[in-house]
């Protein structure tokens, strides 16, 4: 592709503002609510910071998945959580909900809806979580042995110290850094502030992974509301836009993979233009440490760039919550005016298979 | 190597079984642990909506068309209208029940919506819309916070109710 037909691909064809954003608390295991109830005071939440009724909305598009709580139709029933009559456009990704926002926003680049609600929901905590994301993998030659995604992502560790391209020191300094900034986050599920040298004492839960470099396990959801055109204007003084996005994928093989980098997100950073301006924070959906150096070489992210302020998915890691939650908050560190450009990051699959990334600009 | 089988004799591998079993611990919630609660105790407790003044039973929480909270409860009797039913002729793995039986949907009376319920005492070829029914409880020593508290629901000696007490519920 010539470097004008990849400025045209990535041209965004209506500006959208991320209008408003909501998070629920994040717990390891809210056994009192079901998932309507989960979602209820987040979509009342996300509704009101703008003054808005769900009667201002032309679309809903949510992100889940039934295996978590091994409830049919789940994404059916939490629907209740907004009401949906009159009755409203409506879709569903069997994805993080960083994904039912790209189809939102795709649908607001058509022109003929204004105002979108997307909202995410996860419950890790009713069934085995190593059982459960097992069965995301191939399900010829990999899913059969059963691999926990500790140890999936164990293998990636090792091939990046192989690599040489870091070390345990390293891990465990961005989980250090990641948790102490979490420390300012109220929404935070593991925040403390440990040095380094302590967290190198924690065992092995599958070398070279210690317990401090694995994300929780974490349940909660999140929403968030789009606006384009006029409403953008009316629900904001100072928007947000998003002004690149892109998703890529690889293969599900592990083994047909270099895990020591990540072309995907590279690929979806190109189209989204991140190198197009100076990138001030990034928040990136690394749930393990080691991700994170991943993530920053394909995004080509400099040591200038302020990483995860929110503490990121170590902080707390809703699945299917926590890459929308990333750009929700990148979005709020634009809003705060903390920062003019940032990017977000979201992923899904073992060892970042899957990858979205998202561009935010302020005025 | 006399007896043993190559692939290439065996052909292509055409099906390959790979079993899954997943265990999971349900959450009712705040809004349906109420109503299983009502059940042990051996009656049918449903949940008002505060804008639209509905009663839902079992309340998932959330009025589905305003998507408030349903926060009243309301006790609800134990006798109710069949809005619509089947007769299951059909055997099928697992079934607890002899066939023929009938499969309801009964409307409670004070409800919005109705719920599937087994009708009994009552040949099949007399079940009907609008039958007035009432709910057969286990023993009071049986009662647990589930629907198998509910025995099932056999025909109250009312007359039929009208169409038009139902007609917006079917």
């Amino acid at each position: 592709m010539s470097a004008a037909a990849a400025k045209a691909k990535r041209a965004v064809r209506r500006p959208v503002s991320i209008a408003s954003f909501a998070q629920s608390e994040n717990v390891r295991r809210d056994d009192q609510h079901n998932e309507v109830e989960m979602l209820m005071p987040v979509v009342a939440e996300v509704f009101a910071n703008i003054g808005i009724t769900k009667n201002d909305i032309d679309f809903i598009c949510s992100g889940s998945s039934d295996y978590l709580i091994g409830g049919p139709f789940s994404f059916v029933t939490a629907l209740d959580a907004v009401g949906v009559w009159p009755p409203m456009p409506e879709s569903h990704t069997e994805m993080d909900g960083a994904w039912a926002l790209y189809e939102a926003w795709v649908l607001l680049q058509e022109g003929e809806i204004d105002a979108a609600l997307v909202y995410s929901f996860g419950r890790s905590s009713p069934g085995n979580l190593n059982e459960i994301l097992a069965l995301q993998l191939d399900p010829y030659y990999l899913a059969p042995l059963w691999p926990d995604p500790v140890s999936v992502a164990a293998l990636q560790a090792r091939a990046l110290i192989d690599a040489g391209k870091g070390s345990e020191e390293d891990f465990a300094a961005i989980a250090s850094r990641s948790r102490k900034d979490a420390l300012s986050n109220p929404k935070a599920q593991v925040a403390h502030d440990i040095p380094v040298e302590t967290l190198l004492r924690d065992e092995y839960v599958v070398s070279p992974l210690r317990r401090h470099t694995l994300p929780p396990i974490t349940d909660g959801a999140a929403a968030m509301v789009l606006a384009a055109g006029d409403k953008a204007r009316e629900w904001s003084d100072k928007p947000v836009w998003i002004t690149g996005f892109d998703h890529r994928i690889e293969t599900h093989s592990l083994g047909g993979r270099d895990l020591t980098s990540s072309p995907s997100t590279a690929k979806a950073a190109d189209v989204a233009g991140v190198a197009d301006g100076p990138i001030d924070v990034a928040e990136l959906h690394a749930p393990f440490a080691h991700q994170e150096i991943i993530l920053k070489e394909a995004l080509g992210l400099d040591d200038g760039v302020t990483i995860n302020p929110s503490g990121g998915a170590l902080a707390a890691n809703p699945i299917m919550s926590a890459g929308l939650i990333r750009i929700g908050e990148a979005a709020a560190r634009i809003a705060s005016g903390q920062a003019a450009r940032a990017v977000a990051h979201a992923t899904s699959g073992p060892c970042l298979q899957q990858n979205l990334v998202c561009v935010l600009e302020g005025e | 190597m006399s007896g043993q089988t190559t692939a290439e004799e065996l052909g292509p591998v055409t099906t390959l079984a790979t079993p899954i079993r997943l265990d999971f611990e349900f959450t009712p919630g705040v809004a349906q642990s109420r109503f299983l609660r009502g059940l042990e105790k051996g009656k049918f407790v449903g949940q008002r909506c505060p804008t639209c003044g509905k009663v839902y039973v079992p309340s998932r929480g959330s009025c589905p068309t305003d998507g408030v909270p349903t926060t009243e409860d309301v006790d609800l009797g134990n006798v109710g209208t069949v809005t619509t039913y089947c007769v299951v002729n059909v055997p099928f793995a697992g079934q607890s029940i002899e066939i023929p039986y009938i499969c309801a949907q009964v409307l409670l009376d004070g409800a919005d919506i109705s719920f599937m319920g087994l009708i009994q005492e009552i040949p099949t070829d007399e079940i009907r819309m609008g039958l007035r029914v009432e709910a057969v409880w286990v023993e009071p020593e049986e009662l647990t916070p589930s629907l198998a508290s509910v025995r099932y629901f056999r025909p109250n000696g009312e007359p039929d109710a009208d169409y038009e007490t139902y007609k917006d519920y079917l």
